[in-house]
């Protein structure tokens, strides 16, 4: 017999199984590009979401870049701020509410380029939020610039000759400034670890132990010009990407 | 219980905010503004303070204390920042993002010189930053306080303004001012009769008395249901130049519509001179004090002193300015304060405006009491 083909799932309710119960089915087909990681670092945050119960207690604060188009994912209180200014907006609304579990979203560029004096100064002084940063390793909604991330030599749209030498690697700073913080990198390909990632991130909140930092590693075809060749977004997202950034608790 | 204090004008800011109920101070340090946060700090860690849950933090530089603000708003406790010159700069990130989503920041702006990093004494060269800061177009309300009684009275004013109209407010005020010491009278707003404006959370709020859609521009909200509970998204980042353009027009209605109730101006001296001077701030109390000298002389003047400079009092500057016979607009920058007189009297009225614009410089009575008896 033929295998039959797969149904392409275009309706909200097609979704319903696949999402975790906290997220919009309305608002599915989500707007990020085809292949993008970001629907799967959400999914991953919105399942631990579901197990946690906290689904009403959750303050979801999303950067600008690709990032903000996650503003409605999600059945939650949600508010888009400004270029890298989400982890204070969270600082703040934290400490006016400390009884709220208040999450920043950002990219790579929102984090350590433009925010990067924001996501430093929040670790150093413990504050009780969680972190989520999308590292792929470009500046993807505003052209495919070169990040903070950008590995080295790689040809971007304003690194035509090649990125940099040197690209952060963030977990390992903030371990370095605060001992006690919660900091891990997942990767988008392997969800289970992910989701008990964010699962522990979002719990080190909400028993007051201070800082939670949980880095991404995630695909973006579009710029990465893999679109038509998933086998080798993969490839460097598994390879390229984890390689030099260890997948790991610190 | 009312009572007098010889106190600094940055304490009585400080002051001014405990009396009104604020919970919050997010804010980074700069001259001359720095005594608040020092009042302030100190209030949070005390017995009562830390009873009360105040919350102050120092942020890593003014964008985060600004965006640090938004966040406290955000989650319904009544905030505030207080800031200067170079640091009032960088703030107008977040105070552009209050503007677009009217999210009720309240803001103390000690004015010190400008441009750049420049003196850290005093100014009036904030005018223009505090009214129309940012890329919007300038729907704020602010406020010039002209003494330090008034940084107490309007310092209490503020937050009601800013939670009952839900716009970006701001106590616009000076480095003489904020460091200036003086008697004030500070007292709790509930004996004279002044009830404050209840705050009302953004996120998570579990008791919503008005609806957050009357509030925040209808392309900025998405309210949707899931499992008998309401939750509520907010965007700033717009796809059409359509739901932008609602965005403004709906914001300026409401801000159109509370102008007349928010709008404040003082009309000093006697009504028959000839000569009006229009100035704010502290450079009307000068022009108060040169009021009284010529009093009695043949070289009477009046005041016109705006109140609020946004929104300004248009039509009651150009009631004043009928029959004047000089206009002089008096202001320790060049030509932020004479912008709005021009704009407002524009059409209506035939003197010539003088100009008497002394950036970064306090002006004294005398200087007054010169130009109008030795012109």
């Amino acid at each position: 017999m033929p295998e039959s083909k797969p149904k392409r799932a275009t309706k909200p309710e097609d979704f319903e199984l696949a999402l975790p119960k906290c997220a919009r089915l309305s608002s599915k087909p989500h707007s990020f590009c085809q292949g993008c990681g970001h629907p799967e670092v959400l999914k991953a945050l919105g399942f631990a979401i579901d197990e946690l119960g906290i689904q009403d207690r959750v303050a979801f604060g999303v950067d600008i870049g690709c990032s903000l188009l996650s503003w409605d994912y999600f059945n939650m209180d949600s508010v888009e701020t400004h270029h890298g200014r989400t982890i204070p907006t969270m600082v703040g609304f934290h400490h006016a509410n400390p009884e709220g579990v208040a999450v920043a979203y950002v990219g790579d560029g929102g984090a350590y380029a433009i925010g990067s004096g924001h996501l430093l100064n929040a670790a150093i002084r413990n504050e009780n939020i969680t972190v989520i940063v999308v590292n792929n390793a470009v500046y993807a909604m505003t052209g495919g610039q070169e990040a903070p991330t950008t590995l080295p030599g790689r040809k971007v749209a304003t690194a035509p000759c090649g990125a940099d030498e040197y690209y952060i690697k963030a977990p390992e700073i903030i371990r370095n400034v605060n001992p006690t913080a919660f900091v891990a990198r997942g990767i988008t390909s392997v969800q289970a670890p992910l989701r008990t990632i964010m699962k522990e991130a979002l719990t080190h909140q909400m028993e007051g132990k201070g800082f939670a930092f949980v880095e991404v590693l995630s695909q973006c075809p579009l710029n990465w010009k893999t679109l038509d060749k998933p086998e080798k977004t993969f490839e460097v997202l598994e390879k390229e990407l984890a390689q030099a950034y260890p997948v790991k608790r610190y | 219980m009312s009572e007098k204090k010889f106190i600094m004008g940055n304490e009585v800011m400080g002051r001014a905010a405990r009396a009104a109920g604020a919970k919050a101070l997010y804010g980074y340090p700069i001259t001359p503004s720095s005594e608040i946060l020092h009042f302030w700090s100190g209030e949070a860690c005390g017995e009562q303070g830390r009873k009360e849950g105040l919350v102050f933090r120092q942020a890593e530089d003014e964008t985060g204390a600004g965006f640090m603000l938004i966040g406290g708003v955000l989650a319904g406790a009544r905030s505030f920042t207080a800031t200067a010159g170079p640091g009032h700069v960088l703030m107008q990130d977040a105070f552009s993002m209050a503007e677009a989503m009217r999210i009720p920041v309240v803001a103390f702006i000690t004015q010190r010189g400008g441009p750049s990093t420049s003196t850290v004494i005093y100014s009036q060269s904030e005018v223009n930053l505090t009214c129309f800061g940012g890329n919007g177009n300038g729907f704020r309300v602010v406020y010039s306080p002209s003494n330090l009684q008034e940084l107490f009275d309007y310092g209490i004013k503020i937050f009601n303004t800013a939670w009952k109209y839900r716009f970006p407010t701001f106590l616009l005020a000076d480095g003489y001012l904020a460091k200036m010491m003086g008697e004030v009278e500070v007292y709790d707003p509930a004996e004279k009769g002044i009830k404050m404006v209840p705050t009302e959370a953004y996120m998570l709020e579990k008791d919503r008395k008005r609806p957050l859609s009357e509030v925040v521009p209808t392309p900025e909200i998405d309210i949707r249901e899931d499992g008998g509970r309401q939750y509520e998204c907010l965007r700033n980042c717009l796809n059409l130049e359509e739901e932008t353009y609602a965005v403004n027009m709906e914001i300026k209605e409401a801000f159109d519509k509370a102008a007349p109730e928010i709008v404040e101006h003082e009309d000093y001296g006697p009504q028959d001179a000839k000569t009006l001077v229009v100035a704010h701030g502290l450079v009307s109390s000068a022009v108060r004090a040169a009021v009284d000298a010529l009093a009695e002389g043949q070289d009477k003047i009046r005041l016109f002193r705006p109140i609020t400079l946004r929104p300004f009092p248009e039509e009651a500057l150009r009631q004043a300015a009928r029959g004047a016979e000089r206009i002089i607009i008096a202001e320790s920058a060049v030509n932020q304060l004479a912008r709005f007189v021009k704009e407002s009297l524009y059409g209506h009225c035939d003197t010539a405006l003088e100009e008497y614009f002394r950036p970064s410089m306090g002006i004294l009575p005398k200087e007054i009491i010169d130009l109008v008896t030795k012109a």
